[in-house]
């Protein structure tokens, strides 16, 4: 089994101190076989493009609690496209209302992960979308 | 043989042959295991020792001789949005509506000691909680609201020091002496590093701000909750409800240690430590946790800092229900949740609650939700009874005997920070937010497993529309309180503000009090990101080890 690994970023954009979530992910995606890097907390988007593009990852999970979503996730993406890594998939979780989700899907994030998701879902997500690179 | 055992091979083995129970093993979530049955041998102990009576150490019973029959619980629901004109509604209306202290939620760089013009503010401000930017702010949140009647609690810790400062000016704007204020200041920076994130400064300088603070207090502002020390935080990261009281305490320890350390006598300031505990559903493990953080807290006090005075034993504790309890999915199934954890505060001996609002998994409150939650309260305090009689679950062979398990695995997780050099090392070693860590991701795995059933999430679940009407905090709010902002700046003696940032930045170089300094900034309308900004020139900023 030589095949490459997922990589994925898990990234705390903003001011926000919530880890817990971004931590089980992480824990759990690294538990199902990806390279997983955490940022730790209070990443400009700025940071997270650079850590993105020099860690050469498939995928960049960003969690957010405070409700900055609409302005971070967008902002993330908008660099990733100037860098021309726009490549990297860009998924969300944390306490996103459902009313939200249609923009931030139309900026360019491929699924946003709200409260109660087994990780098993996200996964799967992750293995369909960035598993076909290999 | 005795009656027990004669019970278990007779009547309960045939039982089980029939009917196994629902589990191999049962237990709580801090993996203690639970008996099928508890009996008198199940409590050891005399009862003059374990437990005495309420208002006497060790205070298992409660820190008031009449606990409810007093008076009840201060009834305080945390909030806070947007700007200080709409927060400001917000608590005349809580106020209206029977609600008893404030507790006031700051947005995110507020916590963070940046202005709402600050570059990383941008997107964060108003959303969590009020900006605060100056005096000028804390004014208008507190207009009409008269601060020498309304106790409030702040949740803010890294600068906790300046939007004291803050409040104390603002007060003398409303003709209210520092004397006379009652209330709160979060003030609690180790849990920060262990599982909140709203650090600023490194370790020491911001022990020091946490001291000078208590000195200032006991001299100036004596009716004034100087800490509160929170295990809230470290349950909502997932730890156990054995690790919430050991770090917790922990935390307490190092505190103590700081302040004795900083040459205050324990008698002279142990008495304004408060503290803050989460209310999660396992309603018994729940009420055994207060129990036995209070008998624990009096023998650390007595026993390790020898105090002497009843008052530095007590541990007076404000509780907030759950908020990682809540679903999203079908979100009124919430308010039980609720009500079964504010029975359990209550039970438990608090001295104050915040019960959450059934849509928090979602969004901010909106003023229906909040408006149910402190109902709740009200439910339980004036129809359940249960306030009626002082701690009414003593003498349960369960209770009693989950109590002591409790206590004895806080204890020896805080014999085990002792051994690495107190909370401090322990938090800088990435050892506590390891435990968490760990007990979030066992506790992720049960809920993925089925083996710990959510209502709604992973059994009886419902396809259910998106909910309507959520609160939403317009963009439009950080335009204006950056307007506001660059306002006041323009208004204010420019001269005076230089001087006095001065006069701080060369008094943190050295040794003394800062809240002067600080408080002296506060009245000439120096902003809180102009203040922390000198700090962090002298102390420079936080670095976390990460921790996965």
């Amino acid at each position: 089994m030589s095949e490459k690994k997922i990589r994925v970023l898990i990234a705390k954009p903003g001011l926000d101190g919530h880890d817990r979530g971004a931590k089980v992910v992480a824990r759990a995606l690294r538990d199902a076989g990806f390279e997983v890097i955490y940022t730790g907390l209070r990443q400009t988007p700025e940071q997270i493009v650079a850590a993105a593009i020099a860690e050469d990852v498939d995928a960049v999970g960003l969690s957010l609690l405070s409700g900055a979503h609409n302005y971070l996730f967008p902002r993330v993406i908008e660099l990733l496209r100037e860098q021309g890594a726009d490549d990297i998939l860009v998924f969300g979780g944390g306490v996103i209302p459902e009313e939200d989700i249609p923009g931030l899907k139309k900026a360019g994030v491929a699924e946003i992960f709200t409260p109660g998701t087994p990780t098993s879902e996200t996964v799967k997500f992750l293995r369909e979308r960035c598993g076909d690179k290999q | 043989m005795n009656g027990k055992e004669q019970w278990e091979v007779g009547v309960v083995a045939k039982a089980l042959e029939k009917h196994p129970e629902r589990r191999a093993a049962f237990e709580t979530s801090s993996g203690i295991p639970v008996e099928r049955l508890y009996t008198p041998e199940d409590v050891v102990g005399s009862y003059e020792e374990r437990l005495g009576y309420p208002g006497q150490y060790p205070f298992t019973r409660g820190i008031q001789p009449t606990m409810y029959r007093g008076r009840f619980w201060t009834m305080r629901q945390y909030a806070g949005f947007a700007t200080a004109e709409e927060s400001n509604k917000r608590y005349q209306y809580l106020l209206e509506q029977g609600q008893t202290g404030l507790s006031i939620a700051f947005d995110l760089p507020t916590q963070i000691g940046y202005d709402s013009d600050d570059p990383m503010a941008h997107g964060e401000v108003g959303k969590v909680g009020v900006a605060i930017d100056s005096l000028a702010d804390m004014e208008i949140l507190f207009q009409g609201i008269p601060l020498d009647k309304v106790s409030s609690s702040m949740t803010i810790n890294a600068p906790a020091a300046v939007l004291l400062a803050f409040y104390i000016a603002a007060a003398e704007k409303q003709g209210v002496p520092a004397s006379a204020l009652k209330g709160t200041i979060q003030n609690d920076i180790l849990k920060e590093y262990a599982a909140r994130g709203t650090y600023i400064f490194p370790p020491a300088p911001s022990m020091r701000l946490i001291t000078n603070t208590f000195a200032f207090c006991a001299q100036n502002v004596p009716k004034w909750n100087t800490i509160s020390i929170s295990g809230y935080h470290i349950r909502e990261a997932g730890s156990t409800a054995a690790q919430e009281i050991a770090f917790t305490l922990a935390d307490g320890i190092a505190y103590v240690e700081a302040a004795l350390e900083a040459g205050m006598d324990v008698d002279d300031f142990a008495g304004r430590l408060s503290f803050f505990f989460n209310a999660h559903n396992n309603l018994l493990e729940e009420v055994a946790k207060y129990r036995a953080a209070r008998r624990l807290w009096a023998k650390i006090m007595k026993e390790r800092f020898h105090a002497k005075k009843d008052r530095s034993m007590m541990l007076r504790f404000h509780t907030q229900t759950g908020g990682s309890t809540l679903t999203a999915q079908q979100p009124d199934n919430n308010i039980v949740r609720v009500a079964i954890q504010t029975l359990a505060a209550v039970l438990g001996g608090t001295q104050s609650l915040h019960t959450n609002s059934r849509d928090e998994a979602l969004a901010l409150p909106t003023e229906d939700s909040v408006r149910i939650a402190l109902r709740t309260q009200q439910i339980v305090a004036y129809e359940s009874g249960v306030a009626d009689t002082i701690d009414p679950l003593a003498g349960s062979y369960y209770v009693e005997h989950m109590t002591d398990q409790l206590q004895a695995a806080a204890e020896a997780y805080i014999a085990k920070i002792d051994e690495m050099g107190g909370a401090v090392k322990a938090v800088e070693q990435g050892y506590i937010q390891r435990e968490i860590a760990e007990s979030s991701y066992q506790y992720q795995r049960q809920v993925e497993a089925g083996q710990q059933i959510v209502v709604g999430v992973n059994k009886f679940t419902i396809e259910e529309p998106p909910v309507k009407g959520l609160m939403h905090i317009d963009s439009s709010v950080a335009a204006n309180q950056i307007k506001k902002l660059q306002a006041m700046k323009a208004g204010r003696d420019n001269v005076l503000v230089s001087q006095r940032l001065e006069a701080l930045r060369t008094a943190a170089q050295g040794t003394e009090n800062l809240m002067p300094y600080i408080l002296d900034c506060a009245r000439v309308y120096c902003t809180e990101g102009e203040i922390c900004g000198e700090l962090r020139k002298v102390f420079g900023e936080y670095h976390p080890m990460e921790v996965l």
